[in-house]
């Protein structure tokens, strides 16, 4: 039997077993923000302790960012404090920060990748679930919480338990309309939230092989929203372009020397998974969220479950989703009306996603009475886009055009649903209250379909506005 | 630094029925712009329970007849979704010592771990009968004992799982880890040496 990227990485990470059972694993990139730092670095203050690797540590600002503006200081006081905390906390501890208004600032999950720090064979780790984006490059990464943030800058470890491994292949094309962000809805759909608990999936087959580095980190991105904490795509020439001149990655005869090692970490053709899943991605159209979790989604033919429908064990949790969506259950999920229409966050907020929405909406309006919103994410991405014109599209059709940020995946900063607002959303949780009003309702799509959203004023299918091919 | 073990965890119980109760819920994410986890505690499941109030519910963590609860009785995949420490934060602020449920999110486990509370585990039916015999009485005084790896409810005793190095952990008051990950520190710089990326991608000898 081969070995799988799994195995190998976890191998050269580990440092030793720890007297508790577990292995204490290296982690060689950690990813710094706002939120889940402040109180780690205060108990390295308590503890005297330093940063053990600063040059393996980067830090930047996103979840709390106005994406209005960036005058400071903030109007929400603690979103300040925050802000200052983490500059000082970088400046104390030598830790490099990609600070608000830096040309390379934006969402932690797309900087890390832009800037070429994520590569290849790496551990990497930062305190967030989203961490799993990374993997995209053949990295073990996955997100923890303020303590481990704490170990993990006090010595470049953490305390792990192994991860089982789950092969998931998506084979042949998908169809024009169709992204990633439908193949790994499909596939939390397929195994439920909690399917990928002690797993870590490695994601593969033609359809994942056809893919451009953004769509795999979409893919990677939601492991988390099945419960794998980590998820990735074995290194390959898509990888490897992708990198290749970017700020941290190596160049000369370093280059070819890491391309080498890279793809000696790739899982062996007959690598041994705990367990397999196959997907016919070929099969699959646009999906649409109508729940309060990410598995809780329907094909855009599809219709809204009745409670009646499910077993008995699932009948309580479909009920209690409907209620709070406000569906009466068995309706057609194309049609259903939005308020607010959000193209951004880790998950989709990249050039390319900004560039299948733009396609969208060129030429069309925003359907009167619905907020629209495209939020670059990172500062990198918003010129990209700038440069190319998409900013323009967007603006003429009526979107808000906005700076970088996690802005309204999240409750942290002002982008916020209003009462039971609808949201056509391209971020990655549906939870109740996820995007700021306790009452507030999203459903998650691609960035194209929440750009056809945006037009139509209802869920729509975005393969009937798109025309021709990809 | 030293840490005083945790074996046992006792007093009344607060059930909490519900598959997938994620971490937005638990601690809504308005509540992490902050610089610390002071006061947490008053805002577990605000918003759930604002809900429960404009439905002319009560929510398990508003009612009475739970208050000064010191375990949560929860079910399946508890503490899904972010990352957030601040939501076992929020709970052990607010008086809970430690958590029964049918299943967790591996990142909500291990953090439980990390700040010293305690989530252990039971089988689907010895659940569904415990949050039914606390929400018929509330009073009932629950001891759990990761020692003996047993929850006794008065006359009613339930065997509990946990990982054996988590319990160890907490057993042998482990359960904050840096100092065991400092421990042998040449050893972590010894592979980081051997690791091409942080070498540099050098030319093999």
């Amino acid at each position: 039997m081969g070995r799988s990227l799994l195995s190998k990485v976890w191998d050269l990470h580990a440092v030793r077993m720890l007297p508790t059972g577990q292995t204490q694993l290296f982690v060689g990139l950690h990813l710094v923000h706002e939120v889940t730092s402040p109180q780690a670095f205060a108990m390295l203050r308590e503890n005297g302790w330093k940063v053990a690797f600063p040059s393996r540590t980067v830090a930047t600002v996103d979840h709390i960012i106005p994406t209005l503006s960036l005058a400071r200081p903030f109007a929400d006081a603690q979103a300040e404090e925050m802000l200052v905390s983490l500059q000082r906390n970088c400046r104390d501890f030598g830790v490099p920060l990609y600070d608000l208004g830096a040309p390379e600032q934006g969402i932690v999950h797309v900087v890390g990748p832009e800037l070429g720090f994520t590569q290849p064979g790496m551990t990497i780790a930062c305190g967030d679930s989203h961490t799993s984006t990374h993997g995209a490059f053949g990295a073990l990464a996955f997100g923890i919480g303020t303590s481990q943030v704490r170990d993990v800058l006090a010595s470049q470890c953490l305390a792990m338990d192994p991860m089982r491994l789950r092969r998931v292949d998506v084979t042949g094309r998908l169809a024009p309309g169709v992204y990633a962000k439908d193949v790994i809805l499909a596939i939390i759909h397929a195994l439920g939230v909690k399917g990928g608990v002690g797993y870590a999936y490695e994601y593969g087959g033609e359809a994942v092989d056809a893919m451009s580095m953004d769509e795999r980190m979409t893919l990677c991105n939601m492991s988390i929203e099945g419960g794998a904490r980590a998820g990735y795509v074995n290194p390959d020439a898509t990888t490897f372009a992708y990198l290749k001149g970017r700020p941290a990655a190596p160049r000369g005869d370093a280059w070819d020397r890491a391309v080498a090692w890279w793809s000696s970490m790739a899982s062996e053709a007959d690598a041994s998974y705990d367990d397999r899943v196959t997907l016919d991605g070929a099969a699959l159209e646009p999906h649409v969220t109508w729940g309060i979790n990410p598995s809780q989604s329907a094909g855009i033919s599809g219709r809204v479950p009745k409670a009646a429908d499910a077993g008995p064990e699932g009948r309580a949790q479909i009920a209690e989703a409907l209620e709070y969506m406000g569906f009466a259950g068995g309706e057609a999920i194309a049609g259903t009306k939005i308020d607010v229409a959000f193209i951004g966050s880790c998950t989709n907020g990249r050039l390319s996603d900004l560039r299948e929405a733009a396609r969208v909406v060129k030429g069309r309006k925003v359907a009167k009475g619905v907020k629209a919103l495209a939020v670059p994410g990172s500062n990198a991405v918003r010129a990209a886009a700038e440069k190319e014109g998409l900013d323009a599209v967007f603006r003429d059709a009526g979107f808000e055009w906005r700076g970088a940020g996690c802005s309204m995946c999240l409750a942290m900063n002002p982008d916020r649903l209003e009462g039971r607002q609808v949201c056509a959303s391209s971020s990655n949780r549906n939870f109740k209250g996820r995007q700021g009003s306790p009452t507030g309702r999203t459903l998650l799509m691609s960035p194209a379909m929440v750009a056809a959203a945006a037009v139509a004023g209802e869920v729509a299918d975005v393969r009937a506005l798109l025309g021709g091919t990809r | 630094m030293s840490l005083p073990a945790i074996r046992r965890a006792s007093g009344t119980a607060r059930p909490l029925a519900g598959d997938d109760i994620d971490t937005d819920r638990i601690i809504p994410a308005r509540f992490l712009v902050s610089v610390t986890f002071d006061g947490l505690g008053a805002h577990a499941f605000e918003d759930d329970r604002k809900a429960a109030k404009a439905r002319g519910e009560v929510h398990p963590f508003d009612d009475a007849r739970f208050s000064g609860a010191s375990l949560l009785l929860v079910n399946r995949n508890f503490g899904c979704g972010s990352s957030r420490e601040h939501a076992p934060q929020a709970l052990l602020r607010g008086g809970i010592k430690a958590v029964v449920g049918e299943s967790y999110s591996e990142i909500f486990f291990g953090n439980s771990v990390a700040i010293g509370l305690p989530c252990v585990t039971l089988p689907h039916e010895a659940m569904a009968a415990l949050q039914k015999l606390v929400a018929r009485d509330p009073a009932r005084m629950l001891a759990l004992d990761l020692e003996t790896r047993t929850l006794a409810a008065g006359e009613a005793a339930f065997e509990v799982a946990m990982p054996e190095n988590a319990r160890q952990a907490f057993l042998s008051g482990h359960w904050d880890g840096t100092s065991m990950l400092l421990d042998r520190f040449e050893a972590v710089e010894e592979l980081a040496r051997r690791l091409p990326y942080v070498a540099g991608f050098p030319p093999t000898a």
